[in-house]
């Protein structure tokens, strides 16, 4: 049995800084799918209130600390950050920690870089802190939040780790250069 | 162009998928008439005006929603998730 080492889906490509924006990656955490079951919703969303979250409404994520919940669908959404513990009759749950790549943007012109990948309008006035989004980057399936004025938590799936970040990279650095210019 | 998804709100075209008449979601009954199998397969009308399609929320949210769009005009007139044909009609208020 050769020894394997565990890595994150980020590993050997983040983080990268431009123009004072940076893209790392996200401290791994437990990522579950959770769907409640039929008639369980109130009881499941009385739970998640009990760990300080909720049930998101469409297009939201309610965070407590670094655990979350993010919408992802219709009767569906992201459990980040939380052992989903004595749930099991409630709701029908996935592991999904190993199959996606999380990655936080931050810094002065970070809604300018997602302008140029995502067919959402993300000024904070249409896309406030708590929004949640699932939505393209570029050709990639992606789950965006705003998690802070000017930070940005952007999930797709692991294998496109490297692609996600070539073209989140390639965007810093052509805003970087414009800032530049002017 | 834009649709509405009912649950992200409007997003861009390019975020949904094509499927067709919205007839495909009619599917016969167990044992119906081969005719009937025909029609759903193969027969769709081609009308020069009103029409009901079916898009995936692909890039999205999932989401299988039926549109009704008006060819001549290109106007989209109102969009709802496909599972909310299902519901029954709402019944009125006891009198
Ligand atoms: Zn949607």
């Amino acid at each position: 049995m050769p020894s394997l080492i565990e890595k994150t889906a980020c590993d050997g490509l983040l983080p990268v800084t431009e123009a004072g924006m940076t893209l790392s990656e996200c401290v791994p955490l437990r990522i579950t799918s959770v769907a409640p079951l039929a008639g369980k919703d109130r009881a499941f969303g009385a739970a998640l209130k009990a760990m300080g979250l909720g049930w998101p409404k469409p297009g939201q994520s309610l965070a407590n600390g670094e655990a979350k919940t993010v919408w992802s669908g219709r009767d569906q959404a992201f459990l980040i950050g939380v052992t989903p513990d004595g749930l099991d009759d409630l709701a029908a749950m996935t592991d999904q920690s190993d199959g996606w790549a999380r990655m936080r943007l931050e810094g002065p012109g970070t809604e300018a870089v997602l302008a140029r990948l995502v067919p959402l309008d993300l000024r904070a006035t249409a896309f406030p802190v708590g929004s949640a989004a699932r939505t393209g980057l570029n050709h990639m399936m992606m789950v965006l939040c705003r998690t802070e004025d000017a930070a940005f938590e952007i999930m797709v799936f692991r294998s496109m780790a490297a692609s996600a970040v070539h073209e989140l990279h390639h965007a810093m650095k052509a805003i970087a250069a414009r800032t530049a210019a002017l | 162009m834009r649709i509405n998804c009912p649950l992200c709100g409007t997003r861009d075209r390019r975020e949904f998928t094509y499927y067709g008449d919205a007839v495909y979601a009619n599917r016969p009954a167990e044992g119906a008439p081969i005719e009937a199998w025909d029609d759903y397969l193969h027969l769709r009308d081609n009308p020069a005006g009103e029409t009901r399609d079916l898009w995936y929320h692909e890039l999205g949210c999932s989401a299988w929603i039926e549109v009704t769009r008006n060819t001549v005009t290109h106007e989209i007139s109102a969009t709802r998730l496909l599972t909310d044909r299902k519901k029954p009609a709402k019944r009125g208020k006891k009198t």
